[in-house]
């Protein structure tokens, strides 16, 4: 213990007590980001069970401190006992729609963390390119980016990424978004998206992923079981969003599946027969799950540990939406409201700041089961040169 | 610059070093430049009437860019930049062309709002180069409003002094000379606004008794309204106002304002009330707003300066100047209104259809492209008033952190819409160009 300094004199030291260590571990959805801040006459306490409050109170602690006109750094004596309400506080980057280069989300991980934001939802690919360099499948990228030297995430600047988010106390969820969203996967791995037909003949286009062929999971598998060990965090984010169906009914070796097996024309039983496989393996591989609501929607099997994800905008449909999640059981992200790619003139960050997202129709049991949520920022009309100002 | 431009950002920059195998294609080793008036222009700043056209000639070995003016020089310039490109070897390539290329409307203007947000110069000087890339001509610097008055006036400096945001939140006559002299490198004139009667609530912090004190019954409540248009020395004021201002801006045109004006003040106060009677314009403020800014296009006409005002002023019936230039900037029904200021033979500048500050989601660029601004009743000789148009940042939401992605690639939609004939329409087409063109400006 330190003498303490007499009454008058400046305070030079913040002292930093964590009581359960865990500084080389990565946080969690469950981890305690509680702290307590006490700034008085010759001392200066931050403490916290973890060192993810202790980050937590480290940024308050740098927005407590103020200058006077003489320059001289000031601070309030302050008594703080702060801890968040939502364990889940993400933020959205689209990296498939348009490249970020590793730079952008450098930068957008240190204003995450001036916000206290905790995960790093990282839609990492979708139709428009597949960036994500696999060393499993390096055709993907390959064939798939934008530009397979330029506009790619090696796995040096994915693991860069993990511990500079690590570093303040942020989860990186990927996002894997399959079957729909997948066009970019379709040339770096031949056979694994569905081909569309015009009548008897393919039309050259492709639709989702091919759920009736054995390849596809034994792709799924490789693919998964790579991403499983690159992204440190418990949860993989599966998407799920935006089947399109149109493609499926046009091929007729599908159709003649969904004969065989009885499904008749309901293409949703087709969905959910490939989403719970997929379960099934990212489960084997010891990952948690995040799914966009239409997997609930459509009725698809999940693990009771499922948390998903709402983002369809219509404001009663929304809130409808988390009451029946909820009431199924299922814990909830919330990103409806909160699509902040959608601009509009004017200070718009008040339609968000009132947003409040336990307002539905539920029990407390259901209310607990919302563990936060995410603003989206979707990248069609987005790239590092607007995408500070576009979202902060 | 056009050299840096065109050669400088090479990915594969091959300092100088020529291919070892001599290439089979023509090459072609000079651009010559030839400006055909006896007056060239290149110690003069441009106005409205500088010919802009120029006629650019690619073929080996020697191409040649022909303009009257060295202002259409640098629009060709611009245009041959834009057709040299680079292959995957490093090596620079254009297509034989002839092009015989001019502007369709001769004032194709940005307006910037340094008020609302103060923008530091650099901010300034990068949107005047984004405007030289897509051959805008005009910078309509809003300089001063409610909110800030930055510019530095030397015969009143209490004006920035006590009205800008801050002491360094201000624009020098340096600075304002070095706008002016980097936006003629590039053709583009400097139209200064100082808005008034409205719009001038930070002038009042500096120039005591300018400003209207508003009432409360017999009582002053201590906010102040639009300019005083009753006392001799607002006139005093703007006399003395408008003569530095006519001679730091050596554009032929100074923008007066005159936008929404609210009465209310000028209502409230006993001594306005009294001087409406006096000169019997009863309850018609209009006719009060209308006195007072004929006496400053007067002041400003007297100084050898044409006005540029917003509509308020010719809707609301002012005894305008034969050469006043009316800006059409509200958007409900603007149609309507170009008939009438045309129709009225004004002169006319389109603003309405392209403010740009008003963000949506999506490709909002198409609806700016899609305006076909001599879509209004009227005939030949009206529509020959339409002089051209302005695409407007105002400054609420704005600042320098998101002042270039914002107005930029939107308003190249605006640029070319004022440029190019009228049946280049094409969407994709545009489209095609349109994401080319930002690559290439980033």
């Amino acid at each position: 213990a330190e003498n303490e300094p007499s009454w008058g004199t400046p305070c030079t030291q913040l002292l930093v007590h964590v009581s359960t260590p865990g500084c080389d571990g990565f946080p969690n959805l469950d981890s305690k980001e509680g702290y307590n801040l006490t700034v008085s006459k010759g001392s200066m306490l931050l403490s916290a069970d973890t060192i993810w409050g202790a980050l937590r109170g480290l940024e308050t602690f740098s927005q407590l401190v103020g200058r006077d006109e003489n320059g001289t750094y000031c601070i309030n004596e302050t008594e703080i006992v702060d801890f968040p309400r939502f364990p889940h506080r993400g933020l959205l980057l689209d990296t498939s729609r348009h490249y970020l280069p590793l730079r952008a989300i450098l930068e957008t991980l240190d204003v995450m963390a001036y916000n206290k934001f905790n995960v790093f939802h990282w839609h990492i690919v979708d139709d428009p390119s597949f960036p994500y360099e696999s060393s499993t499948f390096p055709e993907l990228s390959k064939k798939g980016a934008f530009n397979a030297m330029t506009h790619v995430y090696t796995a040096s600047d994915v693991r860069a990424v993990i511990e500079y988010a690590r570093l303040r106390g942020i989860r990186v969820i990927p996002e894997f978004d399959t079957p729909g969203h997948t066009l970019s996967w379709g040339p770096g791995a031949p056979g694994l998206l569905t081909p569309c037909f015009v009548g008897k003949e393919p039309s050259g286009v492709y639709g989702p992923i091919n759920p009736i062929l054995n390849s596809t999971y034994q792709f799924v598998t490789g693919l998964f079981q790579e991403v499983s060990t690159v992204f440190p965090d418990f949860f993989l984010h599966l998407g799920g969003d935006e089947v399109d169906f149109t493609c499926w009914k046009s091929n007729p070796k599908i159709r003649a599946f969904m004969k065989e097996v009885g499904f008749g024309e309901d293409y949703r039983k087709l969905e959910s027969l490939y989403i719970q496989r997929l379960l099934d393996i990212v489960s084997f591989l010891g990952k948690g799950y995040i799914v966009w609501q239409e997997v609930f929607d459509n009725e698809v099997k999940v693990r009771p540990d499922t948390i998903i994800h709402v983002w369809k905008e219509n404001v009663m449909e929304y809130k409808e939406e988390m009451a029946n999640v909820t009431r199924a059981g299922y814990q909830v992200l919330l990103s409806a409201p909160w699509y902040l790619n959608r601009i509009s003139y004017g200070q718009d960050w008040r339609e968000a700041y009132k947003v409040e997202p336990l307002d539905f129709q539920g029990v407390p049991e259901q209310k607990a089961l919302v563990i936060g949520g995410e603003a989206c920022m979707w990248g069609e009309y987005v790239d590092v040169t607007n995408l500070t100002p576009r979202l902060w | 610059r056009y050299y840096e431009y065109m050669f400088g950002h090479s990915r594969r920059r091959r300092w100088g070093r020529r291919p070892l195998a001599a290439r089979a294609e023509p090459e072609l080793s000079e651009l010559q430049v030839v400006i055909e008036a006896p007056e060239p222009g290149c110690d003069s700043h441009p106005h409205l009437a500088s010919r802009e056209a120029y006629h650019l000639i690619i073929t080996e070995p020697v191409a040649i860019l022909k303009a009257e003016e060295v202002w259409g020089a640098l629009r060709g310039l611009e245009t041959f930049s834009q057709l040299v490109h680079e292959d995957d070897y490093g090596g620079f390539l254009v297509n034989e062309s002839e092009i015989y290329d001019f502007p369709r409307f001769a004032h194709r203007g940005i307006l910037l709002d340094t008020s609302r947000h103060y923008l530091p110069l650099k901010s300034i000087l990068t949107n005047l180069d984004a405007m030289a890339f897509n051959k805008f001509n005009v910078l309509h610097w809003h300089i001063v409003d409610d909110q800030s008055f930055p510019y530095q006036s030397t015969y009143f400096p209490e004006l920035s002094d006590k009205g800008a945001y801050s002491c360094n939140l201000v624009y020098t006559p340096t600075e304002v000379r070095l706008v002016i002299e980097y936006a003629r490198l590039r053709g583009i004139r400097v139209i200064p606004e100082f808005d008034t009667p409205g719009h001038t609530q930070s002038w009042g912090k500096g120039q005591k008794d300018l400003l209207t004190p508003c009432y409360n019954g017999k009582q002053p409540t201590g906010s102040f309204g639009p300019v005083n248009p009753i006392l001799n020395t607002t006139y005093d004021f703007m006399t003395k106002f408008f003569k530095e201002i006519s001679s730091v801006f050596p554009d032929k045109y100074i923008h007066l304002g005159g936008d929404e004006v609210d009465f209310s003040c000028w209502k409230s106060n006993p001594e306005v009330k009294e001087f409406m009677k006096k000169q019997g314009f009863g309850t018609d403020y209009a006719k009060l707003e209308s006195y007072y800014i004929q006496k400053v296009l007067d002041i400003v006409s007297s100084y050898k300066k044409g006005q540029i005002v917003w509509q308020e002023v010719f809707d609301h019936k002012a005894q305008l100047k034969p050469d006043t230039v009316v800006q059409v900037w509200m958007e409900n029904n603007y149609a309507h209104e170009l008939s009438s200021v045309t129709g009225a033979g004004f002169t006319a500048v389109l603003a309405a259809p392209w403010y740009l500050d008003y963000i949506s989601y999506g490709q909002d660029w198409k609806k700016y492209y899609s305006v076909e601004p001599l879509n209004f009743p009227g005939s030949e000789e009206q529509k020959k008033l339409l002089i051209g148009g302005e695409a407007c940042l105002w400054g609420e939401f704005v600042d320098a952190t998101n002042l270039t992605p914002r107005l930029w690639p939107r308003a190249s939609a605006v640029g070319e819409r004022l440029w190019s004939s009228s049946n280049v329409t094409d969407l994709q087409d545009a489209y095609k160009r349109l994401t080319n063109h930002r690559c290439r400006m980033l």
